[in-house]
């Protein structure tokens, strides 16, 4: 066993980080598909309001993250699947939120160093309750995922043809954003609000630069996810800074390579034809 | 008004009709979008509905596939009330677009139109791969199969949208402009497989498309819409100068030559001058 590993708090941060990266990479790849990064960076953030108040009312944050986010989740799913204004409304909710955050963080100004660790991520002090709590939200999430994965990739894919296929489009939609926010509070345990983007978002998108096939990009991004909150724990246990900078720092040279390689040719996906005969011809 | 019936349906009369629809109006932001229309489709029929853009041609399918109710007069599909995702329809919509982000292959697409509505993860399985192997070469697809959809040009993607409409095996088959952007011969190609699912499989197809050309030699019958009416029949009967400028309400001519139909109209032509 590696030294850093003999300690319980690296154990916990490492059982966490992994389920956590795990989670976020799954939910991210339909977050990427479905093109809701900014509900998922505005559900971040208006997590990060609901942990204020928890701490303010001296719970544990987890459960304001949950009660916030997951309310926003349920009125940005019904605010509809049309995308036009969805945004300007997830904008609005979300101002109005960060506004509570800031009101709840003067009322108990006490608290400074709890709100700086919901911003930045506690990875390194978590219990091993909190695992388990983690484990349990992870385990449901993945499962809720995947019995709506079919109809979720089909109305991302083809939103017309799958309404018409019978596909509830808008519950379909609040559905997911449910387990967005989530895999959002979860994930908000490791890398903060802040961050929120370098396991949620990052490995899907770096994982789809490599592949087309949608099995083996999960793998990818899952895989990228995990090595890269390792790593950001590995560094952060011998230098003494933030895991969190580490692991955004990994996600997103991660990212920059891929796409640099992708455009050098290096790697990516080829276009396969089996004919030299192009299908559409001119016209003579 | 009544839409006219230019024909009865002798040689398919024992056979039921696919669509029904009976005096049927569709009202979308407090205006009528289809006006009193009838007209009935059978088993093997390949229908063209043509018309100018706004003429109601999306709405028709929508209606058809149970997306937007009717606020008048009644639907039937293959016998029954018009119900919400009826798996023995197959449709392409009008426009549909992928973006370069989201690199997914064509054959995960047209998978998806075998049990896309289905809850649960999408497992893969010989015979699943062996329908979307064998649909594809329907369409002429296979051999970009396997690259990212958003790569493919809008004629390749249209092939595989036809081939994710065609595998669920529909009875009734509905492509809104499927024809757009196409060159002649793909559009040629497009016609002629659609044409010969019809005959093999004994279905029904509305194509939408805005010209008649491409469509002669295939389709049995021509609906055409005009700010909310129609009429329907075979081409010769409703391409005709009579009606067609009693449907449009202005003077239209209907010219034929060398096998083509030139559809005209002295309103036609810009006022640009130089
Ligand atoms: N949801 C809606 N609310 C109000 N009006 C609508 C709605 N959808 C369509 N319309 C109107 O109904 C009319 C018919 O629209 P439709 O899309 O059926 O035309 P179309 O024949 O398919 O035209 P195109 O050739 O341009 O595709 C148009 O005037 C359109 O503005
Ligand atoms: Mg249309």
């Amino acid at each position: 066993m590696p030294e850093f590993l003999q300690w319980s708090f690296m154990q916990n941060a490492f059982l966490t980080g992994t389920i956590i990266a795990t989670v976020a990479a799954c939910v991210g790849y339909f977050v990427v598909l479905r093109h809701v990064a900014f509900a998922g960076h505005a559900l971040s953030h208006i997590g990060f309001s609901g942990a204020a108040g928890a701490v303010l009312i001296g719970i544990d944050p987890l459960w304001g993250l949950l009660a916030f986010t997951l309310s926003a989740a349920l009125a940005m799913g019904l605010l509809g699947d049309r995308l036009e204004g969805r945004d300007v409304a997830i904008g609005i909710v979300l101002a109005f939120a960060l506004g509570l955050g800031i009101l709840f963080l003067q009322l108990y100004t006490a608290y400074a160093s709890e709100a700086f660790s919901i911003l930045f991520g506690t990875i390194m002090g978590i219990s091993r309750a909190e695992v388990v709590t983690s484990l349990i939200i992870g385990i449901a999430v993945l499962l809720g995922l995947g019995v709506i994965f079919r109809p979720l990739l089909y109305m991302s894919v083809n939103p017309i043809a799958a309404e018409a296929g019978g596909v509830p489009l808008r519950l379909l939609s609040a559905l997911f954003l449910l387990l967005v926010a989530l895999a959002v509070s979860e994930a908000v345990l490791v890398v903060g609000v802040l961050l929120i983007f370098a396991l949620l978002i990052a490995p899907p998108a770096t994982a789809m630069y490599l592949t087309p096939r949608i099995y083996p990009a999960l793998g990818i991004a899952v895989v990228l996810g995990v090595l890269e909150t390792w790593f950001g724990l590995i560094m952060a246990y011998y230098t003494g800074y933030s895991a969190s900078f580490f692991i955004a720092t990994a996600a997103v040279a991660a990212y920059l390579l891929v796409r640099l390689l992708v455009w050098r040719g290096v790697i990516g996906i080829r276009s396969t034809r089996l004919t030299a005969q192009p299908a559409t011809a001119d016209a003579a | 008004m009544a839409v006219r019936e230019a024909q009865q349906q002798p040689a398919l009369a024992q056979d039921r009709p696919i669509v029904e629809v009976e005096n049927v109006t569709v009202r979308l932001g407090g205006r009528p979008v289809l006006n009193d229309l009838s007209f009935a489709i059978y088993p093997g029929d390949f229908v063209g509905l043509i018309g100018p853009n706004g003429a109601g041609k999306t709405t028709l399918l929508r209606l058809l596939l149970g997306l937007v109710p009717p606020s008048n007069g009644t639907v039937s599909l293959f016998g029954h009330p018009l119900t919400r995702g009826n798996h023995r329809v197959g449709y392409v919509p009008q426009h549909q677009t992928f973006d370069e982000t989201s690199p997914l292959r064509g054959r995960d697409m047209v998978a998806l139109g075998i049990d896309g509505f289905r809850l649960g993860l999408p497992l893969p399985s010989q015979e699943k791969t062996a329908k979307v192997n064998r649909v594809l070469r329907e369409v002429g697809a296979d051999a970009y199969a396997d690259s990212p959809i958003a790569r493919l040009s809008g004629g390749e993607q249209q092939r595989l949208m036809l081939a994710q409409a065609l595998i669920g095996d529909p009875d009734l088959l509905l492509l809104d402009e499927p024809l757009a952007n196409l060159d002649i011969r793909s559009r040629r190609d497009v016609v002629n497989i659609v044409c010969s699912v019809v005959r093999q499989r004994n279905i029904a197809v509305i194509l939408v498309a805005h010209d008649v050309n491409p469509l002669l030699g295939s389709m049995d019958k021509v609906i055409y819409l005009a700010h909310g009416r129609g009429v329907i029949g075979t081409p010769d009967e409703v391409v005709q100068t009579d009606v067609l400028t009693r449907l449009f309400g202005f003077p239209v001519d209907v010219i034929r030559a060398q096998g083509h139909i030139l559809v005209t109209s002295a309103e036609e032509g810009g006022e640009c001058h130089a």
